[in-house]
């Protein structure tokens, strides 16, 4: 298990591509909002912490079609599955290199960020702690998809339409949350759902990727 | 006997086939009946004049826009625990029909929008879980068109349709509570059944009637017509090899 989280999070960072690239799209996605609303400060801090939820999601998804296609295209995968770990828990590694890779940076970055949005003092720590708290759900929700579309020529854009839907629970607690945090209303509610999504998710959701990888690699 | 035998393409064809004009023909007379008596013989309702008459359309669409995607949710579990290709071809003949009930339902409900809100689209809890219940739609549809192999397609759509029943029930309440977050109430009571007299519930009645049916005859047309084309290709691959 570890030489394989070992081996995705090498991969992951020296092959170029994943790590850094949906760091620089989260980057360039804030940017690029102000010049879409408009410049005022009082708007940009009242949607931030929904737009950075946004670009954060949308990250993630971009690096999701690397999951397990390389892997599918050189054989890797094959010889993954006929070794002694049962695929649910390779999916669920997939999952935590995929979130240590994207999700735990884009956490850390949207601190940062917010900064460029004129987000209000307490919201850094609010729109922090739900993306520490989402972002796991979105890594797992995500490799499920990935573990479906794995087999496809043209996986990429199905994987979106598959996945964003599935992204909405997740959207719709997580921002609320942050929004409600940054506003000093009372956000124990949607901080609980979401932490309830994402330990259902990784605690369900590795058996579905794995039943699919396994349809796939048959 | 058991239900288990109609899972046999042969059989399933053999006593659908005779059935499907039936189903139609009751289809028709139930919606003929309900639309008739809905539209016509309905008295106006006192704050919404005729528009009222659009629950005629709106309400069994969209009963059968999260029907259908039950009946594909059965039928998935049927082929994931018993392998039975009919059942699985049940399940892809549902999702383009229950596609066209969501759309239905939503297009319906915004034209009474229209003239009753004063908006075609409100982010109304109902609403926005409708139009998520149509992305999951899309995304079934298109997985299974995008994959060549009909058993894989149908093992991966039937964990996508699993998968996606839990996530669309959250979804619904996650939109309920995000709605709630936003505005004071809701903008619309649906409890419909409760308030609803008896001179529109009746007409109602028969046009649910008639949804149901109208649904049943078209999976039960749509089934026999996969089960149909694949024997076709499965003959298609057999000549291949006899004349290469």
């Amino acid at each position: 298990m570890k030489a394989l989280l070992v081996r995705d999070l090498r991969l992951a960072i020296r092959a170029g591509g994943g790590f850094g690239l949906s760091l620089a799209f989260f980057l360039i996605v804030t940017v690029l909002v102000p010049f879409a609303v408009g410049p005022e400060a009082d708007i940009l801090s009242r949607i931030g912490p929904g737009i950075l939820w946004v670009a954060a999601l949308l990250a993630t998804l971009l690096s999701l079609d690397r999951q397990f296609a390389l892997d599918h295209e050189d054989g890797a995968l094959s010889l993954i599955a006929t070794s002694p770990l049962p695929l649910e828990a390779v999916a669920l590694i997939k999952a935590f290199a995929h979130w240590l890779t994207t999700g735990l940076p884009l956490t850390l970055a949207a601190a940062p960020l917010g900064v460029l949005l004129n987000l209000e003092r307490p919201a850094f720590s609010w729109l922090v702690l739900t993306l520490a708290l989402g972002t796991p759900a979105l890594s797992v929700i995500g490799t499920f998809g990935a573990a479906l579309t794995v087999g496809l020529r043209r996986g990429g854009l199905l994987l979106s339409l598959l996945v964003l839907p599935l992204y909405v629970p997740t959207l719709i607690f997580g921002a609320e949350a942050a929004r409600r945090g940054a506003e000093g209303l009372a956000a124990g509610t949607p901080i609980l759902m979401l932490a309830g999504i994402t330990a259902g998710s990784l605690a369900l959701l590795p058996f579905a990727a794995g039943a699919a990888l396994r349809i796939n690699l048959r | 006997m058991s239900i288990w035998e109609y899972a046999n393409p042969k059989k399933f064809i053999a006593t659908t086939t005779p059935l499907i004009p039936w189903v139609f023909g009751a289809t028709a007379v139930c919606l003929v009946v309900g639309l008739v008596w809905g539209f016509f013989l309905t008295p106006e309702a006192d704050r919404f004049g005729s528009t009222v008459k659009i629950i005629y359309v709106h309400v069994p669409s969209a009963m059968m826009a999260i029907n259908a995607w039950a009946m594909m949710l059965v039928a998935s579990l049927v082929w994931l625990i018993r392998r039975h290709h009919v059942s699985a071809l049940a399940a892809k003949a549902a999702a383009p029909i229950g596609l066209t009930m969501t759309l239905i339902a939503l297009w319906t409900g915004a034209v009474w929008g229209q003239p009753m809100w004063g908006t075609w689209w409100a982010w109304d809890p109902r609403l926005t879980a409708f139009l998520i219940l149509g992305l999951f739609y899309l995304g079934y549809i298109a997985l299974w068109e995008a994959i060549p192999d009909p058993d894989q397609a149908a093992d991966l759509t039937s964990v996508l349709c699993l998968v996606g029943s839990v996530f669309a029930v959250l979804s619904r309440y996650a939109v309920n509570f995000w709605n709630q977050g936003l505005h004071q109430g809701a903008t619309l009571s649906m409890d419909a059944e409760e308030n609803i007299s008896d001179v529109y519930w009746f007409p109602l009645l028969f046009c649910i009637a008639g949804f149901v049916l109208l649904f049943l005859g078209l999976v039960l047309m749509r089934t026999g017509t996969e089960i149909r084309l694949r024997r076709l290709r499965a003959l298609e691959r057999q000549a291949q090899r006899i004349t290469a």
